[in-house]
């Protein structure tokens, strides 16, 4: 759409403006504060540089954290996506029967990140939830307060029930967006239906794809609430991902110093991934306007 | 290839319909012969595209049979049919290059490789795109896409009929020229039953050799151009083809005379007792202005179309319209008198064309 | 020529195409049951426990309440730290809400219909801070509002999700907005209205959904929140989730109540994801699909 140069427009932006830059900027000042200053309390502050930023980079605590928080969001683009895509595929399209599974599909997106992660605990607890319990009974030995692997493997499927309806969603908003012809060009081709999900559905799906994994990395990638209340971020430290590991740091132990410098390394690579987004986001946009279907 | 039978066919998208006026299409029964050139012509909603997939097997009737040859496959799925079908909206798959999107179709079906090679070059040397067969089909315009969906329409040889629903709505006016010459070229060249959908009548009459029409879900007349022309069968075909379509009038008719208003006009047969609302219609080409005899007119103006001029005139509160040859001198006042040919005049009960019972002279038809 | 195609003959005879499809189909159908059976399972499991005594929720798994009660609801809704929690949550968030659509409707509508200085920078801005880790954000967010003495109000919390909810409201409201016609406004401003008419009466009712949907989102992001809440409150606004976290950390016993008080932070959003069901992708795509 062509827009019009217009400077006043400004004052349209401005509450916007001015509220997200109360609850960023000053915020984001106090961050760059701490980390480049130390304190003994009482408001005195003394300038160290760079040396927060050099503790954190060295610390072995940051690199296993951050490792682990690789490791997670991998694992999780790895099954949500696929899964994502073949849900999507599966779901009728059009009638009741398409909007009741829509709703179905939402419900776990709605749900306050704490109760999911209740949700989960209640669930698998050996003795009185219905999966640790049914485990045991045949004889698995699961125990996540105690097995990183079982508190891994929670945190997984807790993750993919949580958020594979997110990418099921955009996809089927993808799908939907097909003109019945090239359907039916597909069967008059005597297309495979694989072929037909490689040269025609994927085509159309690539862009809410994107964006799909986009969002759920950005958001593995930050995951706290659902740890904290299913492990704690153990046992050990094994499940303790970067956000886990920041709270730990800033509140728990009061280490201002690293854990502004760490907030802001994060911080860093959050703006790197946006701006990917970003560009995605823009360029989708202006494809969307030069082909209007 | 094969003849084409459709039997009894009708289809409702409703799943109860509750009587005739919820059909999409009425009871059809025709045969399109095997390499025939068809034009399935009518207004928007009258049915076409829905019969058209039904032969192809997007959609299965709700009663009927539909026959390639012998066979029946009222129940086959498209892919059986061989059958290939070229959409109102260019349908290229974007990720592919121009040569992958022609030769998709022969390679599904297993085609060897040096066969598809060959018969890709020479379908795009048809649809002029030799050029630019390794350019991906992402981002070309909607008319180079349009070619590429004929061109894919094109590329098996054996398919049992091309089907077109309305291929060039999206094609410049210039370029449509060319793409139907196309069309009725690769036609002769190859011989496949083509069958065009199209709601406009210079492509129907261009392209087919016959031409089929459609109205409110009825075929209502299938033939030649020229019949259509000469003998409409339905006050709609006399309407619709044509330009301007053909005058029609209510009439009295008794005998070989028909009264309009108070008026008479003779007519070219003698006609039986007929019930209903009656009709007689007349071609603007057939109607000459007279100063003298046949029936007074008024005339309301006269319009330049290019190639001729068409006088609009108003027989007993009706209008017609009439075709003037070159270099016609009108009357200087309002009034006129105009004759119909009577051997061109057809006699309509309810829209029907009525045959008449004593023809008195059929050398003119 | 009325004889068969030799391969027309060869591809009708067989029928294992057709008997494909239907397997297909139905392979898909039960792929997509199992997979939302998956889904309901953890929330009938909840749904199971809260109706159940402690006793029998202790003394062994039961598919169905053997002895079902009231009793955990009743808890809930007669103990003022439970349903003060429910309101103090329900408080904030529709505060939130209510800033977060208010301020971004003009903002959305600057960047849908002008271009003006630095438009695509504060756009970008405005996403980052949709991004930004709210862990990041705890302990400053806990000194700025400690510093301008709104710990611990209702308000310090609605305006710190506005961090995120904005932004988000924005960009939802400006992908409706585009697919407006600009032809609207200039059709109104010829027919005399002023701005704030057309925006009021005529703008605004073509974008419904549009506004529908970002409050929904604002709400939903708001509600699910329990990081940001938790760190702004301590005692006279306790949030709901801060009031589940507890219970399960200090008692560790009472999981009658922990699950009912789940199972009714479940329900505002189950009842009115119905009204946005077809506009849940565009939601999450930030109004970009």
């Amino acid at each position: 759409m062509f827009k019009t140069q217009n400077n006043k427009a400004w004052f349209l932006v401005l509450p916007v403006l001015l509220l997200v830059g109360f609850s960023a900027i000053l915020p984001l000042m106090t961050v760059v504060n701490y980390a480049f200053n130390d304190t003994f309390g009482n408001n005195a502050f003394f300038w160290v540089g760079l040396e927060w930023f050099r503790e954190v980079i060295r610390s072995e605590r940051m690199h296993d954290a951050l490792q682990r928080q690789l490791i997670f969001s991998a694992i999780i683009l790895a099954i949500e996506i696929p899964l994502g895509i073949a849900i999507a595929l599966t779901l009728p399209k059009r009638g009741v029967w398409a909007s009741l599974t829509l709703v179905l599909l939402a419900l776990p997106l709605l749900i306050p990140w704490n109760v999911v992660g209740t949700i989960w605990q209640l669930f698998t607890r050996i003795d009185i939830g219905l999966l640790g319990s049914t485990l045991a009974a045949l004889g698995v030995d699961f125990n996540l307060g105690r097995d990183a692997i079982d508190a891994w493997a929670t945190l997984i499927v807790m993750d993919v029930w949580h958020w594979t309806s997110l990418v099921t969603l955009l996809c089927y908003a993808g799908l939907q967006s097909i003109p019945e012809a090239y359907y039916q060009a597909g069967r008059i081709d005597q297309a495979s239906r694989w072929a037909v999900f490689r040269y025609i559905e994927l085509p159309k799906m690539q862009g809410v794809l994107l964006i799909a994994v986009l969002l759920r990395f950005m958001d593995s990638f930050m995951i706290y609430t659902e740890p904290f209340v299913v492990t704690g971020g153990g046992p050990g430290s094994t499940t303790t991902f970067l956000s886990v590991d920041l709270v730990k740091m800033a509140i728990g132990q009061f280490d201002l110093g690293p854990a502004a410098a760490f907030s802001l390394m994060y911080f860093l690579v959050i703006l790197l991934i946006s701006w990917v987004f970003y560009t995605v986001m823009t360029n989708l946009d202006q494809e969307k306007e030069e082909v209007p279907e | 290839m094969a003849k084409i039978t459709l039997s009894n066919l009708a289809h409702t998208y409703f799943p109860y319909p509750r009587g005739e006026q919820d059909y999409a299409l009425k009871t059809i029964d025709l045969t399109w012969d095997d390499g025939g050139a068809y034009a399935l012509l009518g207004a928007s909603g009258c049915g076409k595209s829905t019969l058209l997939n039904l032969i192809s097997g997007l959609r299965r009737p709700s009663q009927g049979r539909i026959l390639f040859g012998d066979g029946d496959v009222t129940d086959a799925p498209t892919a059986e049919r061989n059958i290939a079908q070229v959409f109102q909206f260019p349908v290229v798959y974007d990720t592919m290059t121009v040569r992958e999107n022609l030769a998709f179709p022969l390679r599904n079906r297993g085609m060897k490789k040096d066969y598809i090679q060959s018969r890709v070059d020479q379908v795009a040397k048809m649809i002029g795109m030799e050029g630019t067969l390794s350019r991906k089909a992402r981002g070309l315009t909607a008319d180079v896409k349009q070619k590429i969906s004929l061109g894919r329409g094109m590329v098996r040889e054996d398919v049992n009929a091309i089907l077109f629903d309305e291929p060039l709505t999206v094609i410049d006016p210039h370029l449509k020229w060319e793409l139907r010459t196309q069309l009725k070229k690769l036609h002769q060249d190859f011989g496949h039953t083509m069958i065009y959908v199209t709601h406009d009548q210079t492509e129907a009459l261009t392209f087919a050799d016959k031409v089929v029409v459609m109205h409110d879900g009825r075929i209502v007349q299938v033939g030649t151009p020229e019949e259509l022309f000469e003998r409409p069968a339905h006050t709609f075909v006399g309407y619709f083809i044509g330009s301007p379509g053909m005058n029609l009038l209510d009439a009295v008719i008794d005998g070989n005379v028909a009264h309009i208003g108070e008026h008479e006009a003779p007519l070219g047969g003698k006609f039986g007792h007929l019930t209903g609302r009656t009709q007689i219609g007349i071609r603007p080409e057939h109607v000459t202005v007279s100063r003298t005899g046949g029936l007074p007119a008024t005339i309301m103006r006269v319009d330049d179309v290019g190639r001729h001029r068409i006088l609009r005139a108003e027989v007993a509160g009706a209008p017609v319209a009439v075709v003037l040859p070159e270099g016609a001198a009108l009357p200087a006042d309002d009034s006129c008198h105009l004759i119909f040919q009577p051997e061109k005049i057809g006699v309509f009960a309810d829209d029907w064309r009525m045959a008449p019972e004593h023809p008195q002279d059929r050398s003119g038809s | 020529m009325t004889t068969i195609d030799p391969t027309f003959a060869k591809a009708t005879s067989p029928r294992r195409s057709r008997d494909n499809t239907k397997l297909h189909k139905a392979m898909s159908r039960g792929m997509l049951i199992l997979y939302i059976l998956f889904l309901l399972v953890p929330i009938y499991w909840l749904v199971n426990m809260s109706f159940k005594t402690n006793t029998e929720i202790l003394s062994g798994v039961s598919l169905l309440p053997q002895d079902f009660t009231w009793h955990n609801y009743g808890v809930i809704f007669s103990d003022s730290t439970w349903y003060m929690g429910y309101v103090n949550s329900l408080i904030y968030v529709l505060l939130n809400t209510l800033i977060s659509v208010t301020v971004a409707l003009p903002a959305a509508y600057a960047f849908s219909r002008y271009s003006f200085m630095g438009d695509k920078h504060l756009f970008f801005w405005l996403l980052t801070n949709r991004m930004a880790p709210a862990a990041v954000f705890a302990l400053p967010f806990f000194q700025l509002y400690s510093s301008v003495g709104l710990f611990d109000t209702h308000i310090a919390v609605a305006l710190a999700h506005c961090l995120f909810n904005i932004p988000l409201a924005v960009w939802i409201l400006e992908g409706f907005m585009r697919g407006v016609p600009k032809e609207v406004d200039e059709t109104a401003y010829i027919d005399g209205h002023s701005f704030g008419g057309f925006f009021l009466k005529i703008f605004m009712p073509l974008i419904a959904s549009g506004i529908g949907v970002a409050a929904f989102f604002c709400f939903m992001f708001s509600w699910v929140d329990l990081l940001i809440s938790r760190t702004l409150t301590s005692v006279n606004v306790k949030t709901i989730g801060v009031a589940m976290t507890r219970t399960s950390s200090a008692t560790g016993l009472d999981y009658g109540v922990l699950a009912a008080a789940g199972v009714l932070t479940i329900i505002p959003g189950a009842l009115v994801i119905w009204f946005v069901r077809n506009y849940i992708a565009k939601g999450f795509a930030l109004g970009r699909v």
